[in-house]
């Protein structure tokens, strides 16, 4: 820690969740709101193997980890995706966090057949980012909002019941009227009971040029943590594997701070708060887990 | 030795009353109930008597505490806003017709129960061991956190409800030794079920739990060889005149989307805190 730093340092109290950064920085689609600036040809994280996979999924065992998320760049760009879930969902739950554009029918035939195989359920949270191709779009690029919606369709099809994540590039307050025409829009697509998911923006990687960067005033204090309850924070529960090692948290693995160690077990460390992205997470809570987590309050 | 375990009551103090009749019918020596007395059904006061004067020993859940301490929500733990504006309703209905002596009782309550029989050791809890209102579902829940719970809260068999939907997970440590050098390293950790609504199956009965204790069981053993076979878990479905309780609901005001669920066995309401694969089992 540099010196002076008077970050809130938060502890792990359990690896309830296991990230794999599983495709990288590799996408086939560039959003303009990326917090780790994904596209076809960054590659700054690669993308992990089974075998290294595998291995963290072993090694998660001991620490008694819950579920397991898959995210990139677009997970599906991983030639050994398939056999990655299919592999995980003998260890536990898994979700993964696509763009919905590339999925291919043979897959989601053996993935539906591994999650009727298992104790474990498979999800499937894909990102859409407005119930319009005029909101979604400028972001994700043109006609990504049809790709995505044949994506919904064919999980629907398959007997999956995606989540449809989508950050907030609206106003707060319009949160009802957006959800509203989600529902009806997906419906119109033959996805009749939609579950939703509303992410905040989180105002590093491309977004920071989108819009604008964290002011340096937003920031978490030590007193802000004062009777704050930090299980709302996701590194007091996560930690993520990047073909680098193990970081603390899916947000902040472009920052050279946020490796923690080579192994699970080297990753267990308190970590300081000292990022923008921690004051966003601070402030919403539990934004990168499944609703059927439950809050955490 | 033949336990009875009830999950959620939610007012439904007509299951309740069944639930008790046909657990000491099957021979349960001791009946527990595992919190969350209020919510969903009418007449939250006709619950109390019925536990207290047939000896069922209770745990405080996340709804109790809340009405007990004059909290302004039941800290169900939902995300989704319309699951919260119905949980809302049930918890403002529940709360103002609860008389204050009841709120004290359920302020009281204690947030565990733990006992051994036989050398195993039993803990009850409303969500999970770390947390009143954690959502443990079948298919989120790996079996090494089952594991590590058992290890961390120093218990053979874990007993919770809280999702409104019952299983049962066994397990049994590859080592048969933990980390910390103990032995055993098996356990099982059932949910119980909720009486107070169906299971979102189509069905309109309700569920409770036996646990049955072959004499002179091994299980928890701290030496040699432990078998968790000895513990015999039974799910029982259970018919209550629900008919009359959806009539009750009706006359007291509560919304057509709760006595529907009532009526058919489908979940109305707080649908999405549930995983993909509990969800496609339901209409909705």
């Amino acid at each position: 820690m540099p010196f002076g730093d008077t970050s809130p340092r938060v502890a792990l109290t359990d690896l309830d969740e296991l990230w794999f950064q599983v495709s990288g920085t590799l996408c086939n689609l560039e959003c303009t709101h990326c917090f780790i600036s994904c596209s076809p040809k960054n590659d700054a994280f690669g993308y992990l193997s089974l075998e290294t996979v595998e291995r963290r999924l072993e090694e998660s065992r001991s620490l008694g980890v819950k579920e397991y998320y898959f995210t990139g760049g677009e997970p599906f760009l991983n030639r050994e995706m398939v056999p990655i879930l299919e592999k995980t969902l003998e260890y536990g739950p898994a979700t993964v966090l696509t763009n919905g554009t590339v999925l291919k029918p043979e897959w989601l035939e053996r993935l539906r057949a591994a999650e009727e195989a298992s104790t474990y359920c498979l999800e499937f949270r894909v990102s859409i980012d407005g119930p319009t191709p005029e909101i979604n779009d400028p972001i994700r690029g043109e006609r990504t909002f049809e790709r995505a919606m044949k994506g919904v369709a064919l999980l629907v099809e398959y007997g999956f019941l995606p989540i449809i994540t989508m950050t907030r590039t609206w106003d707060e307050r319009d949160d009802g009227e957006i959800l509203g025409d989600f529902r009806n829009v997906l419906a119109e697509h033959g996805y009749t009971r939609a579950r939703l998911k509303v992410l905040p923006r989180l105002k590093i990687g491309a977004e920071a040029q989108r819009t604008c960067g964290y002011e340096p005033y937003e920031r978490v204090t030590p007193e802000m943590m004062e009777d704050y309850d930090s299980s709302q924070l996701i590194c007091s529960h996560s930690r993520i594997v990047t073909d680098r090692g193990v970081h603390v948290c899916p947000i902040l693995i472009d920052s050279p701070d946020s490796l923690m160690g080579a192994t699970l077990e080297e990753s267990l460390t308190p970590y300081p708060l000292r990022h923008g992205a921690c004051y966003t997470c601070y402030l919403y809570g539990a934004i990168c887990t499944n609703p059927s987590a439950g809050a955490r309050e | 030795m033949t336990l009875a375990f009830f999950g959620g009551v939610y007012n439904n103090y007509l299951a309740l009353e069944a639930a008790i009749l046909d657990a000491r019918r099957r021979g349960a020596e001791r009946m527990f109930c595992l919190g969350d007395l209020g919510a969903f059904g009418p007449h939250p006061d006709r619950v109390f008597p019925l536990l207290i004067d047939n000896g069922v020993e209770c745990i405080q859940g996340n709804y109790d505490n809340s009405i007990g301490k004059d909290l302004n929500d039941c800290q169900c733990g939902y995300t989704d806003p319309r699951d919260n504006y119905f949980a809302q309703i049930s918890y403002e209905y529940t709360y103002e017709s609860t008389s204050e002596p009841n709120r004290r009782w359920m302020r009281d309550l204690p947030g565990e129960l733990r006992f051994e029989i036989d050398g195993v050791r039993f803990l009850l809890c409303h969500g999970s061991p770390r947390k009143t209102n954690e959502f443990l579902w079948e298919s989120t829940t790996s079996t090494q956190f089952l594991e590590k719970l058992a290890r961390e809260y120093d218990a053979d068999v874990i007993l919770g409800t809280h999702t409104g939907i019952h299983w049962v997970r066994q397990w049994r440590a590859e080592s048969g030794e933990l980390n910390d050098g103990s032995a055993g390293g098996q356990g099982v950790f059932v949910n119980v079920g909720v009486l107070g609504r169906p299971e979102n199956d189509g069905r309109t009965n309700v569920w409770y739990t036996l646990l049955r204790l072959g004499g002179g069981s091994e299980f928890g053993s701290r030496n040699g060889e432990v078998g968790v076979s000895r513990v015999e878990v039974e799910f029982v479905p259970l018919e209550y005149d629900h008919n009359r309780l959806a009539r009750e609901m009706a006359e007291v005001g509560l919304p057509e989307e709760f006595i529907e669920t009532i009526q058919t066995g489908w979940w109305t309401t707080c649908l999405e805190i549930l995983p993909g694969k509990e969800r496609r089992k339901g209409r909705f």
